[in-house]
């Protein structure tokens, strides 16, 4: 194992030193953190603060199109809806990145240049992870080459689970070298990993091995972000950041449609962790329909009048 | 033994098939003809609005594919549903004007009847108002009617329920899917009759009712995009207001002319297509 690139963050000599960290980390109280979810989840914000978060949750989304079906054409509407989400409306914040396919990354790297929306692109055999590590690290340069400025790589959920933990923090380590400079997003796929406590360890062991960012989930399967399962991974972003010094940011993918939703994940991010985390830098949603939600209300907020979805494109 | 408490119903909104209270948790007091306490009505909110307006717009392509014999049928249905609810529904039209039973009776016979006619329509709406048209090149040319969409309707203030038949029937069976607000005085009788719309098969969605202030909400739905179509029958006051409102986003609205034939306010809420086809070949 290689030393982690971040100062202060902990080298392991060994699997079964990593597992002794990991085994240290108290466990997640699952009523505690229930009842906090529902409790924060009654905060309402309104008239100008509800606004200024609805332009914040905006200026956070990783606009995100990952379909067999993609097409050049398709990825084009995509950046342009990204650099500029109302064309009627230019003071609307730009979303902070169009996640796409790897193979598509050169489309969205050619249609964002000059605008301040980065290009980040899944990898590692997305969404199950299962492939070789070669092939893993093959598909991380080919987006980097393309001009990815993100990778989200997804971890073995089936080493993970199986026990071999090892494994998962050396391919982060390996995809984190292959990024070269390339932020790079873990996605944990919590609706795979059955537990909270699994949640949390797997959060640890990721930002351990180097990630820039901690995601929930691919978005293809049933069980996607969970207000509970942002709040474990919160609290163990501001823990980390707490014992090393280094801030991971941490990335709600999947299901989040509404702009009711997104508020309380703002609200969520600051009670937990604080206002520092309310900025694209360290808290992304990875959304394509929640988008328009969000354009809606911030119209309605404009107009006084409810819009309707036709006023936007469709994605 | 212990004397027997009268059940008293809170009558709620119905949004999307669900018998909500309002978001706002708030409730009036609906009053007889005398003043007397007759039920607790929910008072809807601008964001019961919003939620049965995209209720509403959410069931409308299915409600306008499914064909016109199953609109029809579904709409027979719900008067066949009345039908047997006769009494009861005459009973809470008489309380609420402190008529006489033979009276009250009357109005609903005159509802049930009018739902009756509005079912007959769904299938001879495209022949009456469309047609095939003579044009003079190598060309078809047919006008289609199609519904406008959602169609916002007020019942009349009168509480009256052949009249409330006739705002939310009307849009219907034309394809458009209703958000209708109830008589802020009298609401009771055409919520009972809304009700049984989830016995007669009416899919979710397709017909919502709110019940409260007209003063409170005329300006959220007048200004609704997503509201295609408006009929200010029961408007009243706010008829023009609404009107006006409504014309920001190009919204067609009707309102009831002394001596209407009733089907100015079917046509009211159509939309014709025409379709221009080449011949032959």
């Amino acid at each position: 194992m290689r030393v982690p690139s971040v100062e202060r963050r902990p080298s392991f000599a060994d699997e079964v030193q990593l597992r002794r960290a990991l085994d240290h980390l108290s466990g997640v109280d699952a009523v505690g953190v229930t009842h906090r979810v529902a409790k924060l989840a009654t905060r309402s914000l309104k008239t100008s603060t509800k606004s200024r978060a609805i332009d914040l949750a905006l200026s956070m989304i990783d606009l995100t199109t990952l379909e067999g079906s993609d097409t050049p054409g398709r990825v084009a509407s995509l950046c342009a809806k990204a650099r500029r989400p109302d064309p009627e409306d230019p003071t609307t914040p730009a979303a902070a990145a169009v996640c796409v396919y790897p193979d598509l990354v050169a489309d969205a790297r050619r249609h964002l240049e000059g605008s301040s929306v980065a290009v980040a692109s899944v990898a590692t055999a997305f969404p199950s992870g299962r492939a070789p590590l070669s092939v893993k690290l093959a598909d991380v340069g080919a987006a980097v080459e393309a001009g990815a400025d993100e990778i989200d790589m997804v971890i073995d959920r089936g080493a993970f689970l199986s026990g071999r933990l090892g494994q998962v923090f050396d391919e982060i380590e390996a995809v984190k070298a292959e990024c070269r400079g390339a932020h790079l997003k873990v996605i944990l796929e919590t609706g795979e990993l059955v537990t909270l406590d699994n949640v949390k360890r797997a959060s640890w062991l990721a930002m351990w091995a180097g990630a820039d960012f901690i995601k929930t989930s691919t978005g293809k399967v049933s069980v996607n972000a969970t207000p509970t399962v942002g709040l474990v991974m919160l609290e163990a972003v501001r823990d980390f950041a707490e014992e090393t010094g280094s801030l991971v940011g941490v990335k709600m993918a999947g299901g989040i449609r509404t702009t009711k939703d997104a508020l309380r994940y703002l609200v969520l991010i600051n009670e937990t962790v604080g206002s520092r985390w309310l900025s694209p830098d360290l808290f992304r949603f990875g959304a394509s329909s929640l988008m328009n939600d969000l354009l809606m209300q911030r119209t309605k907020q404009r107009l006084g009048a409810y819009v309707r979805p036709e006023r936007f494109s469709g994605d | 033994m212990s004397e027997r408490l009268d059940v008293m119903k809170t009558y709620k909104l119905l949004i999307k098939g669900q018998f909500l209270r309002s978001e706002s948790g708030r409730t009036y007091e609906v009053s007889d003809a005398v003043g007397g306490f007759l039920a607790n009505a929910a008072r809807a909110s601008r964001k019961d609005v919003r939620e049965a307006v995209v209720a509403a717009r959410g069931a409308q392509a299915s409600w306008w594919e499914s064909s016109a014999y199953l609109k029809g049928q579904i709409l027979y249905r719900w008067a066949e549903m009345a039908e047997s609810r006769r009494r009861d529904l005459a009973d809470l039209v008489q309380r609420a004007w402190g008529i006489g039973e033979d009276e009250a009776l009357e109005d609903v016979n005159a509802a049930i009847d009018r739902l009756v006619w509005y079912a007959g329509w769904t299938d001879k709406i495209a022949q009456v108002y469309g047609g095939a048209n003579p044009v003079a090149g190598p060309y078809f040319n047919f006008s289609v009617p199609r519904p406008c969409g959602v169609v916002a309707a007020i019942a009349p203030s009168n509480g009256s329920l052949q009249g409330w038949v006739d705002v939310v029937a009307a849009p219907l069976c034309a394809g458009n899917t209703v958000v209708a607000v109830a008589s802020h005085e009298h609401p009771l009788a055409a919520f009972a009759l809304a009700e049984l719309t989830a016995t007669a098969d009416v899919p979710p969605g397709v017909l919502n009712l709110l019940t409260g202030d007209l003063a409170e909400l005329a300006e959220t739905l007048a200004r609704h995009e997503d509201v295609d179509g408006l009929d200010l029958t029961g408007a009243g006051e706010f008829a023009t207001a609404m009107a006006e409102w409504s014309a920001d986003s190009i919204t067609r609205t009707y309102r009831p002319h002394p001596g209407d034939d009733p089907t100015r306010r079917l046509r009211s809420f159509i939309e014709t297509t025409t379709v221009w086809h080449t011949m032959g070949y």
